[in-house]
This record gives C-alpha cells, structure tokens and sequence, in this order.
C-alpha cells in the first residue's frame, strides 16, 4: 500500500501552517473552523504553494527545486462544497477526470440514472456521489476530502457516514479527511489528529485521544465535559481539584497547578436522591436541558453533560429544571495541565477512591 | 391621511409619466418622422451605404481586436492579485469617462505624424477602427473582470485537481461559466462602438466611403437632407434595441450562476 508523507510549511494570514505526517490509510484531521485544516489539503493538492516536502512513495511531488502543478500530483480532492461544474452534466462531471472509468463509476455510485442530470437538480447527498466518482475517474494515488460530512443534513450524514467508511475500506488508498466534527473523525479513520492554529496537538487513535488526550483542546474536541480548576492538594493518592466555580473535585490523576478535568458524558450518572456509592464526585443542580442524541439522552446539569439512557430519563423523569445530583468517579477523570502542550498525561496507578 | 396619500400617489403618477414620455418623444418622432416606405428608399442613398459599409466593417475588426486583447486583460486582472491591480483598473476604465474630444486627441498625440509613435494612422479606416475600439473596450474589459472574478475558485481548482493544465481548464470550465457576462460586456462594447462620434471625428476625420460611419453621415447629413439622417438614425434605433434585447437575454440566461448581473468590476 501506498504512503503519502507530508512535512511541510505554509504561512497563512494570522500564524504558519506546520506539519509532518505520512498517511497509510485514513487519516482525519480535526480542529476548530480557521484551524488550517483546509489549507493542508489545498498544500498536499498543490493548489498553494506550501514548502517542505511532499512525495507519494518515491514519487516526489514537493522539495527543495520540485513544485508539481496540481494537475502533475496524483490527488483525489473531494472540496467541501463539492465544486462540480455547474454547466456540465454529472457523466461529464465524472469524465472530466478521466472517460475511461466513468461509466463503472456512475453505476458503483449509484449516479447512472443521473447522467443527463445538472449538479443543480440533485441533492446534497447525489452531489457527494457525483464529487466522489469525478475524484476517483483521474485514478490518484490519494483522497483529500474535505468535510465530507458538513454539507448534508443530518438524516443523509449518518447514511453517507456509513458508505463512506465502506468505500474507503474498499478502495484502500491512503486517504486524508478534514473534519471539524471528533465523532466523524473517529468514525472514518484509524488515526485522528487535532490541528489547532495550523499545528497538530495530538496524533493517535480515536481512543487514546479520549482516554489521554495531551492537552484541554484535544479533550474538548473528543466531547468530553472539561471543567478548569487548580489543583489544592494530594491526599491518599488522590488529587483534590477546586474548580474555578467553587466546588471539589476529586481525581486518582495525579498533576499540579492549573488543569482541565476532563470527564466523559458516559461516566457522569444522574439520580435524583443522593446516592451513597462510590462516587466521589458530587455536582447538584439543575436540569438545564434535554436532548435525545440517537438512543441516548444528552443531560445538561450545571457545567457537565452527562448521557444516560431513554429509559433513565423516563423513570427519573429529567425535564428542565428538574433538581438532580450528578455524579462521577474520581478513577473516571483525567487531569489536563492548561496551556501545556504535548504534556503526557497518565492516569495514576491509584486505586480507585 | 388617506386623502394626502392619494395626492401624493397622483403626483409620483404623474412625474413618472412625464419621465417616460420625455425619454420616449425623441425616438417616436423619429420614426413618426418619415413614413416607413420612405425610409427605405432614403437607406438605399449612396451616402448611407457608403456608411453602413464603414460602420460594419470598422466594428467588427475594431470588436474582434477588443475581444482577442481585452479578454486576457480581464482574467489575468481577475484571477491574480497583484500590486497595482486597483491602479490597472482605474487605468481600463479612463477612457470611460474621458470625454470624447480628448480622446480623439489622445489618439492624434499618440498616432499622429508628429506624436509620440510618429504614424501614418490618423485620417485612414484604421484609424476608425482605433477609436472605436479606445472607446469601447474598457465596457467590455470591465464587465469581463466581473464575470470572471464570478467564476467559483474552487471550480477552476477542481478542474485543476482532476488533472487539466490551465489551458483546458480556461476553454473547459472558465469560459463556459463566464461566457454570459462577457457576452453581454461585449453588446455594450458594440453599441458604444456603434455610436462613437467625437474620438473618430478628430482622429479619422470624415470621409465618405472611407472613414465616415453612421454617425458621421447623420451629422453631415442634417442639415443637406434632414429625411435622409432620421432614416439612418431609426435604424440605429432598431440595431441598438436589438442588442439591448440581446443584453437582456444574456443577463437573465440561467440567473443561479451568478457569473453576469454586474456591470462594474470589483477594485480590490
């Protein structure tokens, strides 16, 4: 298989654009809109002019006296609005990148009985098709998407998130994807980076950056609740935190000074008496909202999200406003020192508290 | 209340009458003028075929010259940001606003016997041809930015991406997306050619046969036979309404693209 490595520069309007990395199979970068994320498709596609290098397997496509025109590199950019050509029809949005392939495109695509058709008469999810077909008839030896996921509405994206994790597994090309979204990230690739102000905080699997994520952005990226305190004391083997709003907080992770708490909504239970079990950490307060997410309930209680089941929601009968403890284990977070970067953060061999 | 609304609707009613009327008189006269028969015996007058002949062939020659320089012109100002660009702009729209005497002038000193280029131009065919096109390209030149500058940036990156140089990429995707405002960026060139007076008079002077066009015979037509200039005028009116039809057309051709509509280019 193929790898396509990238180290590179770009300067852009308010701070450089840095990064190394070579991709396999799917990589996602994720990070805030105006992270740089599309520029590095834009770099690798050499529709700007970055510095550094860029080669796919020996083939050189950007180095010290080398800067191939985008028609010379061997990508498949699928832009984020997709860019077909409105004056062509889709078989010659498709043919554009190359006739040989288009017909067996159109069919595995499902866009044959659009072929006469104009980009304007179809629906976002047909233009993706239409945008993924034309990429691929050129034949290249890479797949830059760029938000593949943004443009539809959210009943097409959970249908295209699933045909596109197929197709990239069929295709096998080293693919690059640009998200600001973590979960479509971690759905679409093996290795997820976080890019932020044009540099990369974290590079791993979408596990290790839930459960170690290097610092409070990576954290808040994954959907995790991130609550900022300093760090008061160790007792025991367990850290005590006072957050910024007053309250205590309990971690087996062991840091010092100011941190993130980070605590995943799936660890933080809701009841409506106060529960004498293990959990050390105790947040009261109000409902401040509600809201179904697939076959969970997304529960808002003072500065934590907490997911419980429909059913829990139903029997405690969580509506706004309600009064309820939420709770969490003290083994269930980690400590982010603020402002740190690349910092290695592990959770303490403490037994649970 | 109601009764002052009702005053002030009937005299906004009647100003805009009055507005119409007055813009649609002249023309009406000049058809009401002669009777239509007439005035096709009038078109068949030496004088004005000498002048149709001139008109036709001094605009097309001076039109194919705007479009084969002045196309570049627009999309290389469109398409790259560079010092000097606001300044390149204003330097294409001058002659816009130049009146027409200077810039026949201009034309003299710069092609004259004794200008700056020291040529034998002025007074001959190409010298028409000269004014019409100084006259006239900066319409289209301008609308040519616009339209350009319509065209998505990531179309023409797409079409890179997929393997086309930048040649295929400016017949395949740029010039069909933005053919509707160079179109209609190119009527208004015609017609301004078309109608061009004072450049052609001081540069190219009037000659029957040689370098008087439509214009130029009417003016020296008025007052030796007043019929035979309005019959040349209404036909002026005829060929500018159909290219004002045409305009039209073009303009309102597949509105979602957005490639026309604007007649002024954007300065930064």
């Amino acid at each position: 298989m193929a790898t396509l490595s990238a180290d590179f520069g770009l300067p852009l309007r308010s701070f450089d654009l840095k990064l190394a990395l070579e991709v396999e199979r799917t990589v996602a970068l994720v990070g805030p809109s105006g992270a740089g994320k599309s520029s590095v498709l834009r770099s690798i596609a050499g529709l700007v002019r970055a510095k550094g290098r860029i080669a796919l397997d020996d083939d050189v496509w950007l180095a010290p006296g080398v800067d191939r025109s985008p028609d010379e590199r061997r990508v498949g950019l699928v832009f984020q609005e997709y860019a077909l050509f409105p004056h062509l029809s889709v078989r010659g949005n498709v043919a554009y990148g190359g006739k040989a392939r288009a017909d067996e495109l159109l069919e595995r695509f499902r866009i044959a009985h659009l072929t006469d058709a104009k980009p304007r008469e179809l629906s976002g999810g047909e233009r993706q098709r239409v945008a993924l077909a034309r990429a691929l008839a050129r034949d290249p030896g890479v797949l830059l998407l760029d938000e593949p996921l943004a443009a539809l509405d959210a009943h097409t994206k959970a249908a295209v998130r699933g045909e596109l994790q197929e197709l990239l597994g069929e295709l096998g090309l080293p693919t690059l994807i640009v998200t600001h979204d973590y979960e479509d990230a971690a759905a679409l690739a093996e290795i997820v980076g976080v890019l932020v102000d044009g540099e990369l905080r974290q590079l791993g699997t979408p596990r290790e950056l839930v459960s170690q994520p290097a610092d409070p952005f990576v954290a808040s990226f994954t959907g995790a609740n991130l609550l900022h305190g300093a760090v008061e004391l160790h007792d025991d083997g367990v850290t005590r935190v006072r957050l910024k709003s007053g309250e205590i907080v309990y971690s087996t992770d062991r840091a010092d000074g100011e941190v993130g708490v980070v605590v995943h909504p799936w660890d933080v239970s809701i009841g409506r008496v106060h529960a004498d079990d293990s959990a050390m950490n105790l947040v009261q307060g109000e409902v401040a909202s509600v809201a179904p997410v697939g076959n969970r309930v997304r529960v808002r209680v003072g500065p934590l999200t907490a997911e419980v089941t429909e059913s829990s929601a139903e029997r405690l009968e969580l509506t706004v406003g309600a009064r309820v403890y939420a709770s969490f284990k003290a083994t269930a977070t980690r400590l982010v020192p603020l402002g740190g970067r690349y910092a290695s953060v592990r959770s303490s061999p403490h037994p649970p508290g | 209340m109601r009764r002052r609304n009702l005053v002030v609707g009937g005299l906004a009613a009647a100003a805009a009458a009055i507005a119409l009327a007055f813009l649609v008189l002249p023309i009406a006269a000049i058809f009401l003028r002669v009777p239509p028969e007439e005035l096709l015996d009038q078109l068949s007058k030496q004088v004005v075929t000498d002048a149709l002949i001139v008109s036709a062939k001094t605009s097309l020659i001076a039109q194919a010259l705007v479009l084969l320089f002045g196309t570049p012109l627009a999309y290389l100002i469109a398409s790259r940001r560079f010092r000097g660009r606001t300044f390149a702009i204003t330097l294409v729209e001058l002659p816009l606003v130049l009146p027409p005497a200077v810039a026949g002038l201009g034309l003299l000193a710069a092609f004259g016997r004794s200008g700056l280029l020291g040529t034998n131009i002025p007074f001959t065919q190409t010298a028409v041809v000269l004014a019409v096109a100084f006259v006239s390209s900066p319409l289209y030149i301008r609308q040519g930015i616009a339209a350009f500058e319509a065209v998505d940036p990531d179309v023409v990156a797409a079409s890179r991406t997929l393997g086309a140089g930048p040649t295929k990429t400016f017949f395949r995707v740029v010039l069909p997306l933005a053919w509707s405002g160079l179109a209609a960026g190119e009527a208004l060139a015609f017609a301004r050619g078309l109608g061009e007076f004072g450049a052609t008079i001081m540069f190219a002077g009037s000659l029957q046969g040689v370098t008087q066009t439509m214009p130029l015979a009417i003016y020296d037509q008025f007052s030796v036979d007043f019929d035979t200039a309005i019959a040349m005028g209404a036909l002026l009116v005829v060929v500018s309404a159909v290219l004002l039809v045409f305009l039209r057309l073009v303009l309102t051709w597949q509105p979602s693209r957005r490639t026309s509509g604007f007649l002024f280019a954007r300065s930064t």
